[in-house]
């Protein structure tokens, strides 16, 4: 691809880029959200046609008008959420679009699939339904349909955002053998380990140009951070020394069930105290989505209790959790954090709306909410049209500042974070963790729910691992063993 | 990650939000023209006569605004309710809640003191609707059932609730049809203008869209309202209590479709019967949507719809135009 450029409306996406892929090698496009990299691809992959410069394949000119005319040329492109059909089986889903002729040859097509699935050894039944697959089965067979293809080039738009850390193993040891099978892959993140971990080469986007080209034996991971967001970025936060105080947070043998009826945590124990970060590590699905929930009042317990700030308070009750001083910072920001539709103000008042001097008797006294409003989005730093501008023009950044905004006015005693960088660029990470540690800092007691294993042990005065609802272990900052946390998260006591 | 894509506009600018109906409406009059010609007629002199026939003449003038009063008030009960994405589709069966509370206290509320009765009258019917929406809304909040089938089916559960009253215990001495004893006489809406049908409902349908407009605007219910329509998820997380506020909501609403019904019973026909209204809750459905669920939109779109039905009568008589093109408009 050569001086790609691509405008929107008033936005230049890419600005005359280029970006070349040699067979037998996975090259990572490392950039920012909104640096250009998910554009240039869907450009590949036929979805947009670019306003100026060239494509060539294997050397030849070629117009890419629609995905179809890329499969065509052995381009298959695999996005976060997968295209298929939950109620057919894995056979069925990868003959979608290539049955080939009028009858269905099922046979034929299930030698074929079965070749190429020892070809490249990946192991899905071909018979199981499409909806009882794991989202890493999913990801595979989504590998497996584009091979089907017979393709030479796939795009990979960042296919470990939804993946457990063993299964991101898999899959990068499934992009091997597909390298080592002469085909190539374009792996789209902006993990810098990851990107470290897995590509020969490496393309850095910022703001829709090329920054740097680099291969992986001469860089380092805080060079790419740094050509990545601009700036250099500090490797470790600061944390201050301060012993913890009292308990603030008490939970007592908790059993809690998830919507499925199925036990999703069981003698669940822990105490948080003023003045520190207790991390949850785990994998995602054991049990961290369901404590989130309890403590923000929407799950009830079924047997346990839940202390705050030495008050027992029931569960099931988000305005109970609010009263005793609890900030809350959800894990889905735009199904349970905002309301997309309305305005930063109506969002920014969302919990504190009920409280003198924004209402009284029941009435809402505007100019009272749009100073503080204002106040919060200086003191915050978020980047807005103004009050009154949907939240849903917000990019991921600025849309979480606005919960912590929120959440952090009122000075909280206990806060819940729950995977608070989830889908953020560097930039807006480094200010959500930076955001924490001065909580910390003021006397707040953290509890931190990340996937995010590095996140916890950056920020985390004790880490807590949970595998399937239980506690694994529990370590101190100062005896950190990543061994021993890899071994607890898979279940190994 | 999201890179870019096209999406459709997230904001309208205030012009087009106001424009946007106004476009709609002639739209509406451009494609009513079509069948006006089919039928044979003039099309200046149909919607010229149309104009003429709502709004040329005082008498014209204060029946267009007579036929608007209920038509604003379903259209605000609808709106208020939609804006919570309560979506009720039973303004038309709280409507007739309301016009048979009112009815019970105008014929059955003798021992009460004259100056009491209108009062009595206003507050039963927006209590019996109220009470009828509040029933689905308990459902959809306690039981998870969908509120457009059970606003909706309601509707029927009234038009039979209502035709065992009129053939029954309700029904007027001596007649057979299925109607009321007349209400009293000091149950009848005060008339506004001597030589004119235009009573207290305007009034009421005015103060109502002033007070609605007050509650979202300025209330803390108003805002939870607003908040829960939008994302009920976010505002339970936040602590507001959803289920209350979509009670309270359908209350509201259902108050406001029973004071329809009140005004058909006490200012147009003085007593009840069955065919009260030719559907003003259905319409108070495209009311609102025109209106933009907003309650000064929904005022003028319900003149609008109000225009089209008075008006339709003399375009059907001055150009020959069948008065069932005005459904088709």
């Amino acid at each position: 691809m050569v001086d790609i450029t691509k405008r929107f409306v008033d936005v230049v996406a890419n600005d005359k880029v280029s970006f070349s892929l040699f067979p037998n090698e996975v090259c990572a496009l490392l950039g920012e959200n909104g640096a250009g990299k998910t554009t240039l691809m869907n450009i590949l992959f036929g979805y947009y046609l670019c306003d100026s410069g060239e494509i060539r394949i294997y050397g030849r000119i070629v117009r890419l008008g629609s995905p179809k005319d890329a499969i065509a040329h052995g381009i298959s492109m695999i996005h976060q959420h997968f295209t298929l059909v939950p109620s057919q089986s894995v056979l069925e889903n990868a003959m979608i679009g290539v049955e080939g002729g009028f009858f269905l040859d099922k046979k034929k097509a299930r030698k074929r699939l079965l070749e190429i699935e020892k070809q490249f050894g990946l192991d899905l039944d071909p018979d199981a339904m499409a909806f009882t697959l794991t989202i890493g089965q999913q990801q595979k067979l989504e590998i497996l349909k584009a091979l089907y293809r017979e393709a030479k080039i796939l795009i990979m738009d960042e296919p470990t955002a939804v993946l457990a850390p063993i299964e991101t193993r898999e899959l990068f040891a499934t992009l091997r053998t597909l390298v080592d099978n002469g085909r190539s892959v374009v792996f789209i993140s902006h993990k810098l380990n990851e990107v470290m971990e897995i590509s020969d080469r490496i393309l850095v986007l910022r703001e829709g140009k090329n920054v740097a080209e680099r291969k992986k034996s001469e860089t380092r991971v805080q060079e790419l951070a740094s050509l990545m967001v601009g700036r250099e970025i500090l490797e470790s936060l600061q944390c201050s020394d301060s012993a913890a105080g009292n308990t603030v947070l008490q939970l007592k043998n908790l059993r809690v069930r998830n919507s499925k009826g199925v036990v999703a945590l069981d003698g669940f124990s822990l105490d948080l105290r003023e003045r520190e970060i207790v991390g949850i590590a785990g994998v995602s699905g054991n049990g961290q989505t369901e404590l989130s929930e309890l403590l923000f009042g929407i799950r009830r317990p079924e047997e346990g209790s839940i202390v705050l700030d030495g008050k027992e308070v029931p569960g099931g009750s988000p305005s109970a959790m609010i009263r005793a001083g609890m900030a809350r910072i959800p894990e889905d920001r735009i199904s349970t954090g905002v309301c997309m539709d309305l305005s930063v103000m109506d969002n920014m008042i969302l919990v504190d709306h009920c409280r003198e001097p924004f209402s009284k008797l029941g009435l809402i006294n505007g100019r009272e909410i749009r100073s503080w409003v204002l106040d919060r989005v200086r003191d915050f730093q978020v980047k807005t049209d103004g009050v009154d501008a949907p939240v849903k023009s917000l990019s991921g950044g600025n849309l979480q500042k606005v919960i912590l905004a929120r959440e952090l006015a009122g000075q909280p005693k206990i806060i819940i974070a729950c995977q608070p960088t989830r889908g953020l660029d560097v930039g807006a990470m480094e200010y959500v963790h930076q955001a924490i540690l001065r909580q910390k800092e003021r006397g707040a007691g953290i509890l931190l729910i990340s996937d995010d294993l590095d996140e916890v042990l950056l920020l985390c005065d004790r880490v807590i691992v949970i595998y399937e609802g239980r506690i694994m272990g529990e370590l101190c900052s100062d005896g950190i063993d990543r061994e021993r946390i890899g071994l607890w998260m898979s279940g190994v006591a | 990650m999201v890179g870019l894509s096209i999406v459709r506009r997230q904001t309208l600018p205030p012009w087009a939000e106001i424009l946007l109906p106004v476009a709609a409406i002639f739209a509406t009059l451009i494609i009513g023209a079509l069948p006006i010609v089919l039928a044979g007629g003039n099309l200046f002199k149909a919607y010229s006569s149309l104009v003429y026939g709502a709004l040329g003449t005082r008498f014209n003038l204060l029946e267009t605004l007579v036929k608007a009063s209920p038509l604003i008030l379903t259209g605000l009960a609808v709106s208020f309710a939609f804006r919570a994405r309560f979506w009720n589709i039973g303004a038309e069966g709280q409507l007739f809640a309301g016009a048979i509370a009112a009815t019970a206290v105008g014929v059955y509320g003798t021992a009460l003191p004259s100056w009491l009765v209108i009062p009595a009258c206003i507050v039963s019917g927006f209590i019996a609707g109220g009470l009828w929406a509040v029933l689905p809304a308990f459902l959809k909040t306690k039981l998870k059932v969908d509120d457009v089938v059970t606003t909706l089916l309601l509707n029927y559960v009234m038009i039979h609730v209502m035709g065992f009253l009129l053939y029954g215990p309700m029904q007027a001495a001596g007649s057979s049809w299925p109607r009321s004893e007349p209400i009293m006489d000091a149950a009848h809406y005060p008339i506004l203008l001597p030589r004119s049908r235009l009573h207290l409902g305007l009034v009421i349908a005015i103060v109502m869209v002033l007070a609605i407009w007050f509650i979202n605007a300025r209330t803390v219910f108003g805002y939870r309202s607003k908040c829960v329509g939008v994302n009920i998820n976010a505002a339970h997380f936040s602590g507001v209590n959803t289920d209350m506020t979509i009670l309270k909501t359908a209350l509201i609403s259902g108050g406001l479709a029973g004071l329809a019904g009140v005004g058909e019973v006490c200012a147009i026909h003085y007593h009840l019967l069955m065919d009260i209204s030719p559907g003003y809750g259905y319409t108070g459905i495209v009311i609102a949507m025109l209106g933009n669920l907003h309650p000064v939109g929904v005022a003028l779109s319900a003149f609008f719809f109000s225009c089209i039905s008075i008006g339709s009568q003399t375009m059907s008589r001055m150009a020959g135009i069948p008065v069932y093109i005005e459904g088709v408009i």
